[in-house]
């Protein structure tokens, strides 16, 4: 390695969670990847006391992971390490896919301006790991470093987990454990859980290479190049000089002869066509799956991240969709651990997960068949689209290099409110709100940073100044919806301006676009999760339907086994005997 | 009619929250259509869909306009 210094994160021995045996603690997280630590960082911000154990010392070896989508950079944004990781990140938008030697398909991701963060950021593991690790340290998680888990054990009310330390072997037990140990799961395996899907059978080739070029910033993906026939390359820029290329090798492929740099190195030169220099960095064969587990939530245990889901990594799913499940994860956990919600809560996040990540599955896979193709026939509808996309606008459609990362709409969520109201755009019940610029307290600003984490509730207003009556109503209530058990944060949205009552906050739509993309008016109201996705929408507002869906969106109006129990018995009378 | 050569694939009724979907949704049924045959199978099996689809299609000007299309190049 030349371009990063790995740190090593102080050991603790474990005396103090052995002054009872076993101790009991209320949250464990068991994995210090990318996962555990944003599952770690957000339970803080909900005011949870949380430990997590990790059996190794430092952050991911490799860059691994690299590219960060804009949905999870939103995520690191409320997390309070966005700024930092996209500082280091090298931004990006615009994808080009090549045939051969000539240029195809282009994409950009964010084609429409008014979003803080790009569509993409490539940045190795390690550097965004090791923000993650700070920003959970100055939080308070309890991070705890070559601490190995050497079992877990369910219990009715939670889980035992022995740990192995270089002090020794001890039990603790948790009330809820987040299992994010990634996709070699040492728990999943030890319990025997299922992890059902396929393996492709390809090899790929990843080399980080160091060197100074002026290639922009954009990811390049090539099919059947003259510098590597018949097979794809990709090629991503990192930060610090730091290139990622990815050939695609076969099935035949030795990895361990390919792994050799005297053989990675003409590849390399191959594809750069001249003399530039360049230093390989860290080089890595793999082989990749599609799969998931069952069910995400075994009884007290959360499993999350690669651990519960795998994808091909063609479209960036895998890290994106894990930062995903903790930022759907944490807000349910701390209501079900505070007394405010029923534990039931969580199975909203086993079945709006397990959605999402068949969503991711069928993606990559679809990516992988195209980029892979496994029969001749198939071979020969890619090339023809290929060759079409070059004068067809159709075809370009078709191609597919990767559908890259992008944020599921819950569509079918138990958590949201029907619609009652006709609304135009994209924002429906269980869709990832979409950011715009704003101004607050006469700051520009950017919609998502607003929200925090908690409910709130977004009023759209005519003028600050002139609420009419429904409005005038909504603030006199705004304090007590502040601060009920689960607190709604109540923020006027104006486009036109105008000074607020005193304590109202307000956010100046300054472009309409937040009019624009919720398709509001004044009178429109929409609650907003704490993971920032639609829950509710009104086009006129009334108290007792917004903490009717509020009940709703936190699992207070779930089906309960009683309510299911007439359709479970006429399914069983219905069965054939 | 002229022949359509903008992206025109949906399935009615279907909501689309990504314009890559309808596309991909068809052509993973087309892979799978062809899925244990061999490539002679493969072969019968584009023809047939060929005729097929020219009959849905039915306006013979713009299928004169699809074969020139289908032949540049090849």
């Amino acid at each position: 390695m030349v371009t990063y210094a790995y740190p090593t994160f102080p050991y603790r021995a474990p005396h103090d969670l052995m002054v009872e045996a076993p101790q009991r603690l209320p949250l464990v997280i068991i994995g210090a990847g990318p996962v555990g630590l944003a599952a770690a960082i957000d339970a803080r911000l909900q005011g949870l006391e949380v430990v997590v154990f990790d059996e190794d010392d430092s952050v991911s070896s490799g860059s691994r992971a690299v590219c960060y989508a804009k949905r999870s950079l939103e995520i690191l944004d409320r997390l309070g390490v966005g700024d930092g990781v996209v500082a280091k990140g090298v931004s990006w938008n615009v994808g080009r896919t090549f045939l051969r030697e000539e240029e195809v398909y282009r994409f950009n991701l964010v084609p429409d301006a008014g979003h803080k963060r790009p569509g993409m950021i490539n940045l190795q593991q390690y550097h965004l790991e090791e923000a993650l690790v700070r920003r959970a340290e100055a939080l308070g998680a309890d991070l705890r470093w070559k601490y190995k888990v050497a079992s877990v054990t369910p219990l009715e009310d939670g889980a035992r987990v022995s740990l192995e330390t270089p002090d020794g072997v001890f039990d603790i037990e948790a009330d809820w454990l987040i299992v994010a140990d990634g996709a070699r799961s040492n728990v999943r395996r030890q319990l025997g859980l299922d992890i059902e899907g396929h393996v492709f059978k390809d090899r790929f080739l990843i080399a980080d290479v160091v060197m100074k070029t002026d290639f922009p910033a954009e990811r390049w993906f090539w099919f059947d190049p003259p510098f590597h026939p018949n097979q794809s390359v990709l090629l991503h820029k990192q930060s610090d000089n730091v290139w990622r290329i990815d050939f695609q090798l076969g099935w035949d492929a030795d990895p361990e002869e390919e792994k050799k740099p005297e053989n990675i190195l003409p590849r390399v030169k191959a594809m750069l066509g001249d003399d530039r220099e360049f230093e390989l960095e860290w080089a890595s064969v793999y082989t990749f799956q599609c799969r998931r587990m069952k069910q995400f939530r075994h009884g007290h245990l959360l499993f999350a991240g690669d651990a519960a889901h795998q994808v091909s990594p063609f479209g960036a799913r895998g890290a994106n969709s894990g930062f995903q499940d903790a930022d759907d994860l944490v807000w349910k956990l701390a209501l079900v651990i505070k007394g405010l919600a029923p534990a039931a809560l969580l199975d909203t996040y086993d079945v709006d997960r397990v959605f999402a990540a068949d969503e991711n599955i069928r993606n990559s896979t679809r990516s992988t068949d195209f980029i892979t193709p496994k029969s001749a026939v198939s071979k020969l509808f890619r090339n023809a689209a290929l060759e079409l996309a070059r004068s067809q606008p159709f075809a370009r459609k078709l191609v597919n290099s990767g559908r890259l990362s992008v944020p599921s709409f819950l569509v079918n969520s138990a958590l949201n409110t029907p619609d009652a109201d006709a609304f135009a755009g994209d924002m429906v019940p269980g869709a990832p709100l979409d950011d715009a610029p704003v101004r607050s307290n006469g700051q520009e600003a950017w919609l998502l940073d607003q929200l925090g984490h908690r409910f709130v509730l977004l009023a759209f207003v005519d003028r600050a100044d002139a609420p009419d009556g429904a409005q005038a109503a909504l603030h006199a209530q705004s304090a007590a919806l502040a601060a009920q058990a689960i607190p709604v944060r109540v923020v006027w949205v104006t486009a036109n301006g105008g000074a607020a009552p005193a304590g109202m906050a307000t956010l100046h739509d300054r472009d309409g676009l937040m009019a624009l993309r919720l398709d509001a008016r004044p009178g429109s109201a929409y609650l907003i999760r704490p993971d920032q996705h639609v829950a509710a929408r009104w086009r006129v507002l009334d108290i007792a339907r917004l903490q009717a869906a509020l009940r709703r969106a936190t699992g207070h109006e779930l089906p309960t086994v009683a309510a299911l129990r007439p359709a479970i018995e006429a399914l069983i009378e219905s069965a054939p005997a | 009619m002229p022949l359509q050569l903008q992206p025109n694939l949906a399935e009615p009724g279907q909501r689309y929250f990504r314009d890559f979907t309808p596309g991909d949704d068809f052509y993973e049924a087309l892979i799978e259509t062809h899925r244990d045959l061999s490539d002679g199978q493969s072969q019968l099996l584009n023809a047939k869909l060929i005729l097929v689809l020219a009959n849905q299609v039915g306006d013979i000007g713009a299928l004169k306009q699809a074969l020139a299309i289908a032949r540049q190049g090849v």
